[in-house]
């Protein structure tokens, strides 16, 4: 194991609506490593969002962080100071957004929006800000940068934006890289080209990062580690093996039978029964468990601890207990 | 992870216990987990979030409590707005200028002869007529002036701007014209102009509806059918035309609604929100204005009192009776202030922009 | 492709919407250059490509949401025009993306549902039109009870089964499904899928099935045409086109998909197309692909390559392959 770079213990994150408290994010603990591609996987509502934007303290106005801890460098930056979280957000963690062009002010050239980044967190002066505003296009493959720096965001395609906005975030080599559904607006073949860019900046800068998407494909491709979230809770954890082969947690082996593949074509697929969970009326027990097929009335009213089932996998159903039970094992 | 071992442990010490918690639960069981929430339309939702509003549901009361004073103080009190007051049946010139709940010497001596008379709540005005029912006259007037010039702005607004929106092209642009021309006319010339040949035109019309109201006040009432409805138009234009994208209207289409069906049914009950808010806003405006008029003397005709005429006519005796303007004005002032207040809320509550 | 027992046959579809370029200059976007296809009753052709290529304005195009520029439309043999479209529309019918913006939020799913059946008059008396609601209800697999709910009370997988309910009433024989899971979580798209698949047993209803999911349009389509800037580049059988695909932007359409298996991800050969689709406004000359082809010559340059037949029913417009 190399050293764990952040740590999230027991993050709750609550929202305030109109309609009661909406549990967002309900006890996620995860360790992400430094150099290490961590995938978080689910669908909308599982709180996977909220998560990376609690790391980065930028909830909307009615969220706040109910509990738990956020630990970088044995600091927690829960509770850090605003000109705490002005070293810690773009120094130390960057966060790239779905939208690239609402992430982007159209009123402003791209160069001076890289600049004005650069400005803020170096002292460098204008002249150098301008020269590393197109070192870090180039980086990150934008072609002409010395003509990009000089237009506007319209002007640009979706997939360029994306460059751009990585760029951005990349701008003071930051530890942490949070990528949140990075290429779920952009085309296929555009998503491969902004993926492999990825890919080749975690290899050269060498920072870890934390993929958040709905697509099990990117995930497959990408990360070291993956977690899966449903209705605010890891179900499972381990890494791209363990998910994808061995999957231990009922949500994950239905999210891997419902998507339709290559091999499966001309079958019928297997969805998951039910409706998506609804945040206002959370279920006494294990969130997944009204559309669960192997049910157990033990489901119903109780959470299911997280159960070790190797080195890497981990997972919180409570199945493997019964499994574990009837083996006659008795723990570890 | 010694404490999730740990953890590990308890739970199948205790599930050991009881093993019939890991059977399968039933389909009914699972089922109850899974509840809709309440079924709720957007009316009352918004009408939820309205009552949940201090300052809007303050001033629906106090619109409520001055509609019931209009209505009931008239057939309450015994003086009319348009007549001396009368003590035992014969007139009180004597009765000018009282402090409110004074009596006049008249008055006076009916009382001590045993006679009832009811007090003067507000005092009386310069030509000893009550000035308490005038002042509700005048709010009924204003009141009433304010709602329907509001309902010829919506009814003519409303058309104009559908049409336009949904037209779109050539027609959209000509209408769009139309209203920007509209918009620079000065309205108060306008007014002054129309009060003046409604005059002549309306002069022989003895004892219609229309000389009982004045001349004046029908001016007011065309100019705001003739140039205040340009706003609503455009609002309601705007409104037509974001809606206009949404794939249900597409949908109606494929299906093969016509027009005026997609207006009805799809367009216009999705900007419907946005309407009555512009109207709660709108019959402020319209009462704002009908007593400026009338403060500088184009409103209605007297003797029918109005806010602004009765808020005009006491700037005469302004330093010794200063209560004569305080009671239009403050009644002025709380109408407006409430229907802004109400406004605000219903936008609040109702449109969808500022939902989450 | 002139078979006669064609339920929908397109020729040459064109669809160019005006975009102002200067004050009184307009300039034609091709957002659907020349297409043409042909579906047999009960079949499904699913239409692939990126955002802007065209494959949402086909799909509204034949059902004359625009007007279309050129081409014919052919249903039933019968040429499709302004005048027989309204009979044509209790045919043809549409189901659309977005579930959120696609039901009026303002009316109930009874109302939503009955709304073709209001329009064509397909019913006698209040009780006639309820039964056909609930009927239509069941059949998309939703709880009658909620006949009187309004659409913002259901999830997205169930807007979009009142979507389809929509288009069923009226009894179509094709229907557009333009894009429909591509808003839906990953664990509610199997169960829309599973119902298309369902519905075209029962009803036998024919498909449009537009999306930019090539795995879904593989799953749930006999033939697939793939289309790019307006042209549609290769039609062929849904499993030929995955195992032998010709045209090099299906070849790398399908390496980009990601694909949701960390084995064959890491272990298949990607090939990552470079740069970004021309803007429609500003199409290439000859072949619009060739920007980005690894094997453009000269004379894709110079010529545009239609679509040809390669036998067994695989059409690709490309000269070097």
């Amino acid at each position: 194991m190399s050293e764990s770079l952040l740590e999230v213990k027991e993050l709750c994150t609550y929202f305030h609506t109109d309609a009661g408290e909406v549990k967002a994010v309900n006890g996620v603990s995860f360790t992400l490593e430094a150099g290490k591609i961590l995938g978080i996987v689910g669908e909308s509502g599982s709180g996977k969002s909220v998560t990376a934007y609690s790391i980065m303290q930028i909830l909307a106005d009615n969220g706040r962080i109910a509990s738990g801890e956020i630990l970088y460098k044995g600091q927690d930056v829960a509770k850090y100071n605003k000109n705490q979280l002005k070293g810690f957000r773009g120094k130390v963690c960057s966060i790239i957004f779905q939208d690239p062009m609402t992430s982007l002010n159209p009123v402003f050239t791209i160069g001076n929006q890289l600049e004005e980044a650069i400005l803020l967190h170096t002292d460098k002066n204008k002249e150098e800000a301008r020269e590393r505003a197109i070192e870090i296009l180039t980086l990150v493959g934008v072609n002409e940068p010395e003509k990009r720096v000089k237009q506007y965001p319209h002007e640009l395609s979706g997939g360029m934006r994306q460059r751009v906005m990585i760029a951005m975030a990349l701008v003071c080599e930051p530890d942490i890289l949070i990528a949140d559904e990075p290429t779920t607006a952009l085309d296929v073949t555009i998503q491969a080209q902004i993926l492999e860019l990825m890919q080749e900046l975690q290899k050269k800068l060498g920072m870890a990062i934390i993929l958040v998407t709905h697509d099990l494909g990117v995930i497959a491709d990408m990360c070291d580690e993956i977690i899966v979230m449903y209705g605010g809770r890891v179900c499972e954890r381990g890494n791209a093996e363990d998910i994808f082969y061995h999957p231990k947690h009922e949500y994950t082996k239905g999210l891997l039978r419902s998507i339709p593949s290559i091999t499966n074509a001309k079958q019928k697929l297997i969805p998951i029964a039910g409706t998506p969970i609804n945040l206002l009326s959370m279920p006494k027990g294990c969130a997944f468990c009204s559309r669960c097929d192997a049910a157990m009335k033990i489901c119903l009213t109780e959470i299911p601890e997280e159960m070790r089932l190797s080195e890497t996998h981990l997972a919180s159903c409570w199945l493997n207990f019964k499994a574990k039970m009837e083996e006659g094992g008795t723990g570890k | 992870m010694q404490n999730e071992n740990a953890a590990l442990k308890k739970n199948l010490l205790s599930s050991q216990i009881d093993l019939s918690k890991f059977e399968l639960a039933t389909e009914a069981e699972k089922k109850q987990q899974d509840v809709m929430s309440e079924s709720t339309t957007f009316f009352k939702d918004g009408m939820k979030k309205l009552m949940k509003n201090p300052l809007a549901v303050g001033s629906i009361i106090v619109i409520i409590l001055v509609c019931l004073l209009i209505v009931i103080a008239p057939m309450v009190v015994p003086y009319q707005y348009s007549e001396i007051i009368k003590v035992n049946g014969s007139r009180d010139r004597g009765a000018k200028n009282l402090a409110p709940f004074e009596y006049s010497e008249k008055e006076m001596e009916y009382i001590a002869q045993g006679g009832e008379v009811f007090p003067h709540i507000m005092g009386t005005d310069a030509m000893s007529r009550d000035y308490f029912i005038r002042v509700v006259y005048g709010t009924r007037v204003s009141l009433l002036v304010g709602l329907f010039a509001s309902a010829i702005v919506l009814v003519i607004g409303m058309l104009y701007g559908s049409i336009s929106g949904y037209a779109g092209g050539r027609t959209d642009l000509i209408m769009m014209r139309i209203v920007d021309i509209i918009y620079s006319l000065p309205d108060m010339l306008i007014i002054i102009l129309l009060s003046v040949v409604l005059d002549q035109l309306l002069a022989d019309s003895t004892g219609t509806i229309i000389a009982k109201l004045g001349t004046n006040m029908v001016s007011i009432f065309i100019v705001f059918g003739l140039l205040y409805w340009v706003g609503m138009a455009r609002l309601v234009r705007g409104q037509i035309l974001s809606i206009k994208e949404n794939e249900y209207v597409l949908a109606a289409k494929s299906i093969g609604a016509k027009p005026g069906r997609i207006l009805k049914k799809h367009i216009l009950p999705n900007c419907l929100s946005v309407i009555i808010i512009s109207t709660a806003l709108q019959i402020p405006s319209a009462i704002f204005t009908e007593s400026f008029l009338s403060f500088v003397g184009l409103g209605v005709q007297a003797p029918m009192p109005s806010l602004g005429s009765l808020a005009n006519a006491a700037r005469e005796g302004l330093q010794s009776y200063p209560y004569k303007l305080i009671f239009p004005a403050t009644m002025i002032c709380l109408i407006v202030l409430s229907f802004n207040l109400l406004g605000d809320g219903l936008r609040d509550a109702f449109d969808p922009k500022l939902r989450r | 492709m002139n078979g006669t027992d064609n339920l929908l046959e397109v020729r040459d579809l064109k669809q160019y919407f005006p975009i102002k370029t200067g004050m009184f200059q307009t300039t034609p976007l091709k957002a659907v250059d020349g297409v043409s296809f042909s579906i047999k009753p009960g079949e499904t052709l699913g239409l692939v490509g990126e955002s802007g290529c065209g494959k949402t304005t086909v799909g509204r195009s034949l059902l004359r949401l625009y007007k279309p520029t050129g081409g014919q439309v052919f249903f039933e043999g019968e040429e499709v025009t302004d005048s027989n479209m309204t009979a044509l529309r209790k045919k043809m019918q549409m189901v659309f993306q977005d579930p959120y913006s696609s039901l009026n939020p303002r009316m109930t799913v009874e109302d939503i549902i009955g709304e073709p059946l209001d329009v064509h008059k397909l019913y006698h008396g209040k009780a006639e039109r309820r039964d056909k609601i609930l009927s239509l209800m069941e059949l998309v697999g939703l709880n009658a009870e909620h006949a009187t709910r309004y659409a913002h009370e259901f999830s997205g997988g169930q807007r979009q089964r009142i979507g389809i309910a929509r288009a069923l009433a009226v009894d179509p024989k094709f229907i557009v499904c333009d894009e429909p899971v591509s808003a839906l979580d990953v664990s509610i798209q199997a169960q829309v899928i599973n119902m298309f698949e369902e519905l075209k047993e029962k009803l036998g209803v024919a498909y449009l099935f537009i999306a930019h999911d090539l795995l879904v349009v593989h799953h749930i389509a006999d033939r697939i045409a793939v289309m790019y800037l307006g042209k549609i580049v290769e039609v062929a059988k849904a499993d030929d086109l995955n195992q032998s695909p010709m045209h090099p932007y299906t070849l790398s359409l399908l390496s980009a998909i990601p694909i949701p298996d960390p084995h064959i991800a890491h272990s298949r050969q990607r090939i990552i197309l470079e740069g970004d689709v021309p803007s429609p406004m500003n199409l290439p000359t000859g072949c619009s692909f060739r920007t980005r082809c690894q094997y453009a010559t000269e004379r894709c340059a110079k010529e545009c390559p239609s679509l040809t037949d390669r036998g067994d029913g695989h059409f690709v417009a490309c000269f070097n392959k």
